[in-house]
């Protein structure tokens, strides 16, 4: 039964309308700027103020502003460089996940074929594997001695664009996939039958239904390689760099923090020009679209062959069979043999050896006990991210009256997705010099456990806000009105109109997250406590030894955490279909 | 606890919307408190699970108090908080029992290495991090001691071989560890191809050693720099960039981390590299490739070239605040105790600094520690080390 139908009638209340009402938008008042305080305060505490705590003492390490630094920077031609590079290497990297993303969320989110599921899972895993990892792996493959050494690629701006495609192609799949499947098919459909051709329904119709979700999945894949670092330092050869690693080399290296507060602050300009652009494609498209439950949206067979062949399943299996199998399946599958790899040839020895610390004492914990201590850690930094990002994306997808409140709302919506835009660095260090004692109050964060999955979950929220908000955002306002026409309260509004719709983003919300969580290792980096190490420090120390033995152990930790990814993808998925047969409300 | 958010969240997102104005007063607080124990549970669950992997012997996690407090709380042991890299690594036995020893609590942060940890040391000056640091290296040492982060310690459990890296008279860092960054040759390339092993950083740059040589680049890797100071100790102030131009001419490739040079460039038995049998790495690789039942160096399948070395040392320090300085001083004289200094070779992939310590077997084999590595002063290191980068950067890279 699709609950968005039938908002049951409110039920009486003891007191009059007329006397109820006022404080009835008193108390709203007080419970809206609740809702919106929560995040807030989240994000100043342990996002805002820790950057700009580091930005500010980089210029005014004596308590005296002193701006020299931002000339002293700009006239390097160097920054210059780094900044085009920066920018050219984000925006083709977005593009090309974007266009070869889009065949592959049709594919995996509005067809039906055996192995879906799985698929769905399995696309997801590149996106936590360590990069150090991937930089290897890609390495193997493009090196002058690898199965794609013919291309030149190796150390080239190709690579690292091929990279971060590898990188974040799950992103656009997951964020647009997640949008169509809720998507009303019936106008192409109805497009289709007034005798437009395939491809044109799908350009004026089915496209610019998408925008709003393109534009979201875009502007986070765009963040996510501006921000690039291993994968850049790896592949990207000794010439290159990007804003990023020069906040790295000034931060670590040379200990300049002048000039690493002049990048941060120019990262952010960055980031703040993508949000404002992809903020301006969504505006322009958003408006209410037939968004249906799952019963209605069901997805079609795929049909390849025969009368009923489709131009465009051909064209997307095609594309997306190419890009899972040169881009995902090459990189990640010489990861996988190679950890069957051991010194005494072909074998399961790397995964027993995963049971112990490694050889002589490489690790000081076993890569199970890392395994543990990933998941925990993701249980919480998910809850959190999945709570503050739920909020973030209630507020954000209303439509205030006033122009005001628009901005606010906008601007709200962009704020959030800074965090992933600023660089870990950055943020690792904020952390140190602010949590001590956070606004003077004595109160140590930053010595604090909870820090690590607070850490994780700034970085997950904007994946949170991203995907459920183009989804809260499409529902229809006309079926709020109904409901509230048949007498249901605002809360009843939201549990049975917004909640199921927005339910099965969720799922996909919370995947993303824990995903996030379980690959983290920038920030992560900064606050891990060497005797509680998390499954990347594990497989990044491990990577970091010579020999057989500790390379094999880090390939098959990798395995481990690809495996352990897919499965919370797929759980998650179940946790969507079976929100579909359940009640509304059921999580 | 998925479902108790969910609800949380339902109940508090309501009224936003001035037109479906049905509600009342008294629903809206309800919602109000709703959102307000919902977030504060869900916090709390996060926290209840993040303290249970606190577990492991790391005391109480410390979060309100600032963790290194000296006075000893209800059992009569303090907490003394060392801050290090993530790579430190002691058996667990060696920490049970020097906490048993002390009646201490050793506490672990590891905000990051080289750079990161002493650029952390002296951001956070005013609150120090923890009573003790271990893993501030050579390149670094200068650098941490100009900017007042530590205390004068000298050890009385510190030998002849911890004043031998002494970095000032004061004693503000003492030596724990070094590790020689080598040139490593693959020896099974060598043979095959029928050429001479090279020795000596002279011989990388014969023409027939051409293009097998990878390095990594010391803007970003740590033994990348530290070869770069080798080339300096070697060739002096004013010869090293002529080095590094003959190197560049002679095909040296430059990877940008240890790993990819290591795993994909090189052409070792681990390695998957076909052309460059030369790579950076360190004294202690070679055992690692050894296969088993190989006893003579001679039959090792990689060795490391000890006239190309450059010599990191790791020290230890008292930091400067410290809430528990007694604690700090204890865990020096434990970090330099035979115990911990016979563990480290297999804990941490270093050589103890002293030198008394018997090495494990395989690395007294296949790993001896370079006769007479390159150094460079680490106050010339801290003064120049911006300069040599750019110039080594504009020389190799162009």
């Amino acid at each position: 039964m699709p609950p968005t139908t039938t908002p049951r009638p409110a039920r009486p209340r003891g007191v009059t309308p007329r006397l109820a009402y006022r404080p009835g938008v008193a108390g709203r008042g007080v419970v809206w700027a609740l809702v919106t305080a929560v995040p807030l305060v989240f994000l100043t505490v342990f996002f805002a103020y820790p950057v700009a705590s580091i930005v500010l003492r980089g210029f005014a390490p004596d308590g005296a502003v002193d701006l020299t630094a931002f000339g002293e920077v700009f006239a390097r031609p160097r920054t210059w460089r780094i900044i085009g590079l920066t920018f050219a290497q984000a925006t083709v990297a977005t593009a090309i996940a974007v266009v070869l993303g889009l065949p592959g969320a049709y594919l995996l989110y509005r067809c039906d074929f055996p192995g879906r599921t799985a698929l769905r899972a399995f696309v997801i895993v590149p996106f936590v594997l360590p990069t150090v990892v991937v930089g290897v792996a890609f390495r193997s493959v493009l090196a002058p001695h690898g199965p794609l050494g013919f291309l030149g690629w190796d150390g080239t701006f190709a690579a690292v664009v091929a990279a971060l495609v590898f990188f974040n192609y799950a992103v656009v799949v997951r964020t647009v996939g997640g949008f169509w499947a809720a998507l009303d098919p019936r106008a192409e459909q109805a497009a289709r039958a007034l005798g437009a051709p395939p491809w044109r329904a799908f350009t004026s119709v089915t496209l610019p239904a998408l925008t709003p979700a393109i534009a979201s999945a875009a502007a986070i894949v765009f963040l996510f390689c501006a921000t690039a670092f291993g994968v850049v330092l790896v592949l990207g050869g000794p010439r290159y760099g990007t804003v990023e690693t020069e906040i790295w080399v000034q931060t670590t290296q040379f200990l300049d923090l002048p000039a690493a507060a002049v990048l941060s602050v120019v990262q952010l300009a960055v980031v703040a020009v993508a949000l404002v652009v992809a903020g301006r494609a969504r505006d322009r498209r958003e408006r209410a679209l037939q968004l249906r439950s799952a019963e209605t949206a069901h997805p079609h067979r795929l049909a390849l062959r025969g009368p009923d062949r489709r131009t465009g399943d051909v064209v997307a299996v095609a594309v997306t069979t190419a890009v899972g199998v040169l881009l995902l399946a090459l990189p990640l599958g010489t990861v996988l043999v190679r950890s069957f790899r051991t010194r005494d040839g072909w074998g399961l020895g790397n995964y027993v050896a995963l049971g112990t610390t490694g050889g002589p004492n490489a690790l000081s914990v076993t890569v199970w006990e890392a395994a543990l201590t990933s998941l925990r850690v993701a249980v919480d930094a998910t809850l959190v991210a999945v709570v503050v990002g739920g909020l973030v994306a209630l507020v954000v997808s209303r439509r205030p009256r006033g122009r005001a409140g628009r901005r606010a709302v906008r601007t709200l919506d962009a704020v959030f997705m800074l965090p992933l835009g600023v660089s870990a660095v950055t943020v690792g260090f904020g952390f140190l010099v602010a949590l001590q004692r956070p606004f003077g109050l004595d109160l140590n964060l930053r010595d604090s456990l909870v820090l690590i999955p607070i850490a994780q979950a700034v970085v997950a929220i904007p994946l949170v806000v991203r995907t459920v908000l183009p989804v809260l955002r499409a529902i229809d306002t006309r079926l709020h009105e109904a409901a509230a026409v048949l007498g249901a309260a605002p809360g009843q509004v939201l549990r049975l109109v917004d909640w199921p719709l927005a339910a099965r983003s969720l799922g996909l919300a919370v995947g993303l997250a824990f995903a996030v969580s379980l690959g983290e290792f920038g920030a992560t980096a900064f606050l891990a406590r060497p005797d509680q190490p998390t499954l990347p420090v594990v497989i990044f120390r491990l990577i970091g030894r010579p020999g057989a033995d500790n390379l094999g152990m880090a390939l098959a930790a990798s395995v481990v955490l690809a495996l352990l990814t897919a499965t919370v993808m797929l759980l998650t998925e179940r946790l969507r279909a079976g929100g579909r047969t359940t009640a509304a409300g059921e999580f | 606890m998925a479902r108790n958010l969910a609800r949380s969240t339902t109940r508090h997102t309501a009224q936003h919307d001035p037109g479906g104005g049905t509600g009342s007063g008294s629903p809206a607080r309800r919602t109000a408190r709703a959102v307000v124990v919902g977030t504060a549970t869900a916090l709390a669950l996060t926290a209840c699970t993040a303290f249970d992997g606190g577990g492991s012997g790391n005391g109480s996690g410390g979060t309100t108090d600032d963790g290194a407090s000296g006075d000893a709380p209800a059992g009569g042991t303090g907490t003394v908080v060392l801050v290090t890299h993530d790579s430190f690594a002691l058996s667990e036995e060696l920490i049970a029992r020097f906490e048993a020893d002390t009646g201490l609590t050793l506490e672990q942060r590891a905000p990051g290495d080289g750079g990161a940890l002493v650029n952390q040391l002296i951001l956070t000056r005013d609150a120090p991090l923890g009573d003790v640091v271990f893993g501030i290296d050579n390149s670094f040492a200068s650098r941490a001691i100009d900017e007042g982060v530590l205390e004068p310690y000298s050890s009385p459990a510190a030998g002849e071989d911890v004043a031998r890296y002494a970095v000032d008279d004061e004693g503000h860092l003492t030596a724990i560890d070094v590790g020689d960054v080598c040139i490593n040759v693959d020896r099974e390339w060598f043979a095959e191809a029928g050429l001479p092993e090279p020795e000596t950083l002279e011989d990388l740059t014969d023409p027939q050693y051409r293009d097998l040589l990878v390095v990594t680049n010391p803007a970003t890797s740590s033994p990348g720099l530290a070869f770069l100071l080798a080339t300096v100790g070697a060739f002096g102030e004013d010869g090293w960039v002529d080095y590094w131009a003959a190197l560049r001419d002679n095909g040296v490739k430059v990877a940008g981390g240890w790993s990819d040079a290591y795993y994909v460039d090189f052409t070792g038995p681990s390695s998957e590299g076909t052309d460059r049998p030369l790579v950076l790495s360190y004294a202690s690789s070679p055992p690692y490739e050894v296969p088993e039942g190989v006893t003579d160096p001679a039959d090792a399948p990689t060795r490391a070239l000890l006239d190309t070395c450059f010599r990191q040392v790791e020290y230890a320090g008292v930091l400067a605040g410290a809430a528990n300085p007694e604690g700090a001083r204890q865990v020096i004289d434990w970090l330099l105790s035979p115990e911990v200094q016979a563990d480290i070779p297999g804990s941490m992939y270093v050589y103890p600094v002293d030198s008394s310590v018997e090495l494990p077997e395989s690395w007294a084999t296949f790993a001896p520690p370079a006769p007479e590595p390159f150094e460079v002063d680490p106050a010339a290191i801290t003064e120049n080390r911006d300069a040599w980068i750019q110039t080594w950067t504009n020389t190799v890279l162009g």
